[in-house]
């Protein structure tokens, strides 16, 4: 190790600091969703519960979760057919244009989310005539959410390599046979990593959600910024905030330990 | 079938890629042709019906209306103010995990820095609505040092984007730094190189590019955001409420796709010139 004691110093204290910034912020929600006084008076003169049973009640927030729920699980299946279907297609073939393909999956979520959106919305309303609702919510979340999967299963068939099916087409297994018994097997943490991290991000998703989900279907981020700006409503959005923020943990810590590193994490956003 | 499938590569290729392409380069990429082509047409004002005639209206509109040029030019240095930010946090805390901290530790600060990417935008921005707010952390640390408090405005709107972003920046310099041997530090240092000559000159050519490939996130995320500013900047306007309001309350699509081009070939410029510095490789 080269660098200086005095720069180590000042490099680890940068590092807490940094480190604060960033929670800093996420800690100060979760301690007000306890905080008894309705906006937020610091230091809180004292805690209470109250605000969590009133959300724990709360029907617009209740069903806004229920339908992120029912969007996320519809939109992830989608999204490891088609991720899956693409990462095998680019993985184990070679034909003009696989370069194109894959910029194709990432550019949902490389454009601006408000282009995504806006573009959707049109294509939905004016040529295909579709209804905004649930159903188009699910299409556009299932666009951006292929790329996570896809980014796990290909990074997974590119460890595994081709020798263990191809022992197995010898040995008199059918395609079938093979991918039931060989390749899935071989991918499934893969696509349960990809799973769960296309689900978080259909269930954070607000700006494209704005504007494919119609008049009548709310998710919980919509919810949540319809309901920002009323006082009336602010302890119980800061304790579906704070509820937030203890689930996303969730999907990281398990989609880490799946996947075994966690640098695949950043790699599908 | 299934043997038939085997001796046939060319159908199975087809039967695996034709669902996705369908879905991604068909019905995904024609709607985003015909929003731009959108964007040449134009609008009864009279009766809200889009006349499918060419135009260049819209474009018309968006170059020569002053308050549109103002807002072009707030969102762009938004956006670069947001991404010098993020490069700057990020490149210590990348260097302290890369090559100060032991591997137990760097693996608990690489979960600890993806976390929040992971946490709800929405969440997120929210807040640092608190942070900002009357009588949050912010303005109590500036009143306590008898300074006026920022307040809801472009300031606020600049740190919680910056903040949003932090997680896009730090790992690409992370992932760089990671690539760069611990002995070419060691080889700089054996020459005769004090630490401050070594991170000039040894760790920021690697760095560099890592930057400009984390910018493309920063860069391209603060184009098209609406929410944040709604969220934490009062009453400032930043390119994706134009286009926000276009689509809704004005309901005026041609004119809100002219708008949103800006920053689809701001970015594809942006692109085309990080290309050419050979940043793309350190995705």
């Amino acid at each position: 190790m080269t660098i200086s004691g005095p720069t180590r110093m000042v490099l680890r204290i940068l590092t807490i600091v940094i480190l604060a910034i960033i929670y800093i912020p996420l800690l100060l929600v979760l301690v007000n969703s306890f905080n008894v006084n309705k906006t937020f008076a610091w230091p809180p003169r004292d805690f209470t519960l109250e605000w969590w049973r009133r959300a724990a009640e709360s029907q617009g927030a209740l069903d806004a979760l229920w339908v992120s729920v029912r969007v996320g699980l519809v939109a992830t299946v989608i999204a490891l057919v088609l991720g899956t279907m693409i990462a095998f297609a680019l993985q184990r073939f070679s034909f003009y244009g696989r370069d194109s393909v894959s910029l194709l999956v990432i550019l949902p979520i490389a454009l601006p989310g408000i282009v995504t959106g806006i573009a959707l919305n049109n294509a939905f309303r004016t040529i295909f005539g579709f209804e905004l609702g649930f159903g188009t919510i699910v299409i556009a979340h299932a666009t951006f959410c292929i790329v996570t999967v896809f980014n796990n299963v290909i990074a997974r068939l590119r460890r595994t390599g081709v020798h263990l099916e191809q022992a197995s087409a010898d040995l008199g297994a059918s395609g079938f046979t093979t991918f039931r018994l060989v390749t899935f097997p071989l991918i499934r943490s893969a696509l349960l990593a990809g799973g769960l991290l296309a689900f978080a991000l259909s269930f954070d998703e607000i700006i494209v959600t704005t504007f494919t989900a119609g008049a009548n279907q709310q998710t919980l981020p919509i919810w949540i910024f319809n309901n920002l700006f009323r006082p009336n409503q602010a302890p119980i959005v800061n304790v579906v905030a704070a509820a937030l923020i203890v689930f996303s943990v969730i999907p990281v810590w398990l989609a880490q330990k799946l996947s075994g590193d966690a640098e695949s994490l950043g790699a599908g956003r | 079938m299934m043997s038939s499938l085997h001796r046939h590569p060319r159908v199975r290729l087809g039967l695996l890629l034709g669902p996705p392409i369908l879905w991604l380069g068909v019905a995904y990429l024609g709607a985003l042709a015909a929003l731009f082509v959108t964007a040449l047409w134009s609008q009864n004002s009279f009766t809200g019906v889009i006349e499918r005639e060419w135009t260049l209206d819209s474009f018309r509109t968006l170059f020569t209306v002053e308050v549109y040029r103002t807002i072009a030019l707030r969102t762009i240095g938004v956006a670069l103010l947001v991404t010098l930010i993020d490069a700057v946090v990020a490149f210590p805390i990348a260097l302290y995990m890369s090559k100060v901290a032991r591997p137990g530790l760097r693996r608990f600060l690489l979960v600890a820095v993806l976390m929040p990417l992971w946490a709800s935008y929405l969440v997120k921005a929210y807040a640092w609505r608190g942070m900002f707010a009357e009588g949050g952390l912010v303005s109590s640390m500036f009143e306590a040092v008898g300074l006026k408090s920022p307040g809801f405005g472009l300031t606020a709107t600049v740190v919680t984007l910056a903040y949003l972003w932090l997680p896009y920046m730090i790992l690409p310099i992370y992932a760089g730094l990671e690539r760069l041997p611990d002995s070419l530090l060691e080889a700089s240092a054996d020459l005769g190189a004090k630490t401050p000559q070594t991170i000039r000159r040894v760790i920021l050519p690697v760095v560099v590019p890592a930057m400009v490939a984390g910018s493309i996130f920063t860069f391209s995320l603060t184009l098209g955001d609406y929410i944040a500013v709604r969220i934490v900047g009062g009453t400032n306007q930043l390119l994706g409420n134009v286009v926000y309001d276009n689509v809704g309350a004005a309901n005026n699509l041609p004119f809100a796709a002219a708008v949103a081009t800006i920053p689809v070939v701001v970015m594809l410029g942006y692109l085309a010139a990080v290309r050419r510095t050979g940043a793309m490789e350190s995705l």
